[in-house]
């Protein structure tokens, strides 16, 4: 009994090694390509039709998945490993397999002004050469930026031309236009951003134009008012002067969900107040009255003069109309000048 | 949505206040729970709280509507009552025109009511008072204007208009795609 079990245990461990090996090694008609790059392996196998039918399906697929992802993981071992923090790391190769890119590809820049008028005339860009020659430094320098080649900056003397203004500082005036044409190209840049986004051109209307209209200016006077530490709030006005439009209060709601009580307290308080308004003498309505009391009087009149047995008193004036709805006749003889209860 | 201004409350309680008159109060201060008007794509609706907290969950141009409509704001801030603003004028109303079987049909179909379908009316209506219209089984069916006073109206000849039509329930099929 032993000795069968011990030859038994033995078959068993023989086979179970087997096994093993058997399932680290995977065999395959045509070889798998790796991409270890990206972690890839593609079976180019036909799949067994027929096992597929006869088999599970689900695991002949589970079985199929495993033995190539054994494949790629034998494939990973071949590649040169090291131990990094009682981890062992492969270093993989360059991914082979292109990838398309996640993102669309990116849209072109939106062509500039001057870039539209310059295509528009067929206006092509000069490549001009980074260096020139200076003359009187007698050495090549750059065309822009610092230490360039016949820098205007730099000039120690400035000829006052014939029709200038002989007090007027030429250094300044240079400065000054070399810092306007800074902010022209940025507004210009600013306009072009915002052309493409499609959103308002900033500072429209206060820009500077050669050809300002009314209300451009009038813009301009008002923002330049209210540009002041207090908002404009003690700047002085001119005798007959409007104040500008869109300037008011913007209009505030009530919360939605607020303090019911208080909004119905406001509506009561404004019936009351409505309530009070009203004129106390309704002339059309006493006219009314008057004239009810007549027709009364009139259909008792008529009704006495064939009758045998004129009723005295309380009656509606029944004759007259069927959709009167009779009030107390005979009490109301004077007319009750006053409206409503009180 | 949101509540109305105090402008907006005014010209909607003047409106109000020439069917039920001071019967307002009674809409505004209810025992029975919090009621409140509220402004929805320029039309009035009067919700129960309840009911406003839940349809604050949907957005704005989603909401079709909510609680009862009363009516709508012109573009010139004018008030328009609608039919759906009648459950709440019937019951308060203060001055009443009762209209002829006969006539009925008539008024149903959006006419003016003529002297000949006037059944009853509430004694002492003014001229250009605001009425509500009922058969004359009391089921209330629409409002209107009284064209003449009570008191010329029994010197009318019969195809005189009495009542000016405003509103009748005959809208619910009528334009049903578009009350709300």
């Amino acid at each position: 009994m032993a000795s069968c079990s011990v030859e038994d245990v033995l078959a068993r461990a023989e086979k179970e090694e087997a096994e093993k090996l058997k399932s680290i090694s995977v065999h395959k008609e045509l070889e798998l390509e790796f991409d270890l790059g990206n972690l890839l392996a593609s079976d180019k196998n036909p799949p067994d039709v027929r096992e597929f039918k006869q088999q599970k399906k689900e695991e002949f697929l589970r079985s199929l998945a495993r033995g190539n992802t054994q494949l790629l993981i034998n494939e990973l071992w071949k590649l040169p490993t090291e131990r990094v923090e009682e981890v062992i790391v492969a270093k993989l190769p360059d991914p082979s397999t292109r990838l398309p890119r996640e993102k669309p590809v990116p849209k072109p820049r939106a062509p500039t002004k001057w870039e539209e008028f310059a295509k528009l005339k067929g206006i092509q860009k000069k490549k001009k050469t980074n260096l020139v020659w200076d003359d009187v430094h007698k050495e090549w320098k750059r065309r822009w930026g610092y230490k360039r080649a016949n820098d205007d900056t730099k000039e120690w003397l400035i000829e006052v031309p014939a029709t200038a203004d002989p007090n007027e500082d030429q250094f300044a005036k240079r400065v000054k236009a070399k810092k306007e044409r800074v902010a022209k190209n940025e507004l210009n840049r600013l306009k072009n951003i915002a052309r493409a986004q499609k959103i308002k051109v900033p500072g429209a209307g206060l820009t500077p134009a050669s050809q300002q209209s009314k209300a451009e200016l009038q813009m301009a006077m008002q923002v330049a008012k209210t540009s002041t530490a207090s908002v404009g709030k003690f700047q002085d006005r001119l005798p007959k002067e409007k104040p500008a439009r869109n300037t008011g209060k913007k209009r505030k709601f009530q919360p939605l969900i607020g303090d019911f009580s208080s909004e119905k307290q406001k509506q009561l308080d404004m019936l009351k107040i409505m309530d009070g308004k009203k004129p106390r003498l309704d002339i059309t309505k006493a006219v009314n009255k008057q004239m009810r009391e007549e027709d009364v009087e009139s259909g008792s009149k008529r009704r006495k003069t064939p009758g045998k047995k004129g009723r005295k008193g309380n009656f509606s004036g029944k004759g007259k109309g069927k959709k009167g709805r009779a009030g107390g006749g005979g009490k109301n003889r004077k007319p009750r000048m006053k409206q409503g209860k009180r | 949505m949101r509540p109305l201004t105090d402008d907006e409350t005014k010209v909607l309680f003047e409106k109000l206040s020439k069917y039920i008159g001071e019967n307002i109060k009674l809409l505004v201060d209810r025992p029975d729970g919090i009621y409140c008007f509220r402004l929805q794509n320029d039309r009035v609706y009067y919700v129960s709280e309840k009911i406003l907290k839940l349809a604050t969950n949907i957005s704005r141009d989603k909401l079709v509507s909510l609680g009862t409509c009363f009516g709508k704001f012109t573009k010139t801030q004018k008030f328009r009552l609608h039919i759906t603003a009648l459950d709440f004028l019937a019951p308060y109303a203060k001055f009443k025109v009762w209209v002829k079987p006969g006539a009925e049909q008539s008024f149903l179909y959006g006419n003016h009511i003529l002297k000949s379908g006037l059944g009853r009316i509430t004694e002492n209506t003014e001229r250009y008072q605001g009425v509500v219209v009922y058969s004359m089984a009391d089921v209330p069916l629409g409002f209107g204007v009284a064209a003449k006073s009570t008191q010329e109206c029994r010197r009318m000849d019969p195809m005189a208009i009495v009542v000016f039509h405003q509103a009748d329930i005959g809208e619910y099929v009528r334009k049903e795609d578009t009350l709300t």
